[in-house]
């Protein structure tokens, strides 16, 4: 054997109550660090050779607190998400979005989107179970927009740094894009432009469910591995994000922000949004550079525009799926999908 | 002799599952004749939706994640 596997081994053997204190110290010591963030960061900085109030002591502060803040919430959230999602898969959502009538299942995708473990490399296959079980091609892509736009780690993100109210308008457009972009692109017919052999694939019968009752300890295993898995992919990302924001934050006037990003500027919106297609990261690596552009006086509804941009029309996904889709499929649904947030943008920003 | 399957376009926790796979047979003493399946299609087609899957002698019996050990040398020694 292999040493990590042994370990893997001896740690998947202790005993129930090892786990259940671990999780619990765990989340004191949580609590513990991220109520001491601020006088953590002013700490650090005052450290260094730089004026508080310089361009270079904001932006060192900003970095120096959001840093273990999102690590820390990315965390917590990430564990509580993988628990939760532990009670939903795949193969369950396709069996109950299978028998449900058209209209229904494209909020309900959109639901489902969010709490449905998957990764990006069963993007084709689920693809392909879902069509296959008969599910219309629009409440598929509700739910694929839905998942990573309104994904848990987002709204969490998005609540600890800039608010709950921010959070739950973020919730309530990228549910509402999900369900009416999965709508219109539903409406479209566009089965014919799947490739080939999707169409004529039948995959699987429905409701043969690997039967895996799990216990709560699992459960939490399962949360913990997730925590592993993603933070550790994700960590990267983080500081870039948070290095680019700590700039913002520092350096850039908020005269010109104003200008660029603030509301007047009819362009600011399908800008914002161009400008999110090529740029490629997760929730966690941009709403660092969210709360700063808020921070600066970016107006909100472009700025949720380009976050929204950012993570759901995601090119790597696109190629992905490209096994599945044709370029035109693919193109009509960033064009929807666009128009969507787009919207979305400016009707905020007159609203607010 | 078990036959087993693991689905899985290539992943790290595929790749993982293969070995704790073959790792599990090992150490039981169990025969296994393994496949590695990659292509999406073929994966699909057995009911898989979330990578990585294990089919042993036929049956879906895990789909999604690394599979626990104690319930994989469970599924090996039927």
């Amino acid at each position: 054997m292999t040493a990590n596997t042994h370990e893997r081994h001896v740690l998947r053997e202790l005993p129930d109550w090892v786990w259940y204190a671990g999780v619990s110290v765990a989340a004191i010591l949580w609590w513990l660090l991220y109520n001491q963030l601020s006088p953590f960061s002013e700490w650090v900085t005052s450290l260094l050779p730089v004026t508080r109030d310089s361009h270079a002591g904001e932006a060192i502060a900003f970095f120096v607190y959001d840093v273990p803040k999102v690590l820390l919430l990315l965390t917590g959230i990430v564990f509580l998400t993988g628990v939760l999602r532990s009670w939903f898969s795949p193969e369950k959502t396709r069996a109950i979005l299978a028998g449900k009538r058209e209209i229904a299942g494209y909020p309900l995708a959109a639901l489902l989107g969010v709490f449905t473990p998957f990764c990006s490399c069963s993007s084709v296959p689920l693809f392909i179970g879902f069509v296959s079980a008969g599910i219309p091609l629009g409440v598929t892509f509700s739910f694929l927009i839905a998942g990573p736009m309104v994904g848990p780690v987002g709204l969490g993100l998005l609540y600890g740094l800039v608010g709950w109210q921010i959070a739950t308008i973020y919730l309530v457009f990228g549910f509402t894009i999900a369900t009416v972009a999965g709508f219109v692109l539903g409406r479209m017919g566009l089965e014919r432009y799947l490739q080939d052999w999707v169409r004529e694939l039948n995959a699987g019968p429905v409701g043969e469910v690997p039967e895996e009752t799990l216990t709560f300890v699992e459960r939490l295993k399962i949360g913990i591995e997730q925590v592993r898995e993603i933070v550790g992919k994700v960590w990267i990302w983080v500081l870039v994000g948070i290095g680019i924001g700590a700039l913002i934050h520092g350096y850039v006037p908020e005269a010109m922000m104003l200008k660029i990003m603030g509301g007047e500027a009819w362009w600011s919106v399908p800008a914002a949004v161009i400008v999110g297609v090529p740029m490629y990261t997760n929730a966690a690596g941009v709403i660092p550079i969210v709360e700063a552009l808020l921070g600066k006086g970016a107006a909100l509804g472009t700025t949720l525009a380009f976050m929204m941009s950012v993570i759901a029309l995601s090119l790597p996904e696109m190629i992905i799926l490209k096994q599945v889709l044709t370029y035109r499929l693919i193109g009509i649904f960033l064009a929807v999908v666009a128009v969507g947030i787009l919207a979305i943008g400016f009707l905020f920003n007159i609203i607010m | 002799m078990k036959t087993v399957k693991v689905y899985g376009p290539g992943c790290k926790r595929c790749e993982a599952t293969e070995q704790m796979v073959r790792e599990t047979a090992r150490k039981l003493g169990i025969e296994v004749d393994l496949e590695k399946v990659t292509d999406p299609k073929s994966i699909a087609m057995a009911g898989v939706m979330s990578t990585p899957g294990l089919m042993v002698d036929g049956k879906l019996v895990h789909t999604g994640g690394l599979p626990d050990s104690a319930k994989l040398e469970a599924w090996l020694s039927v």
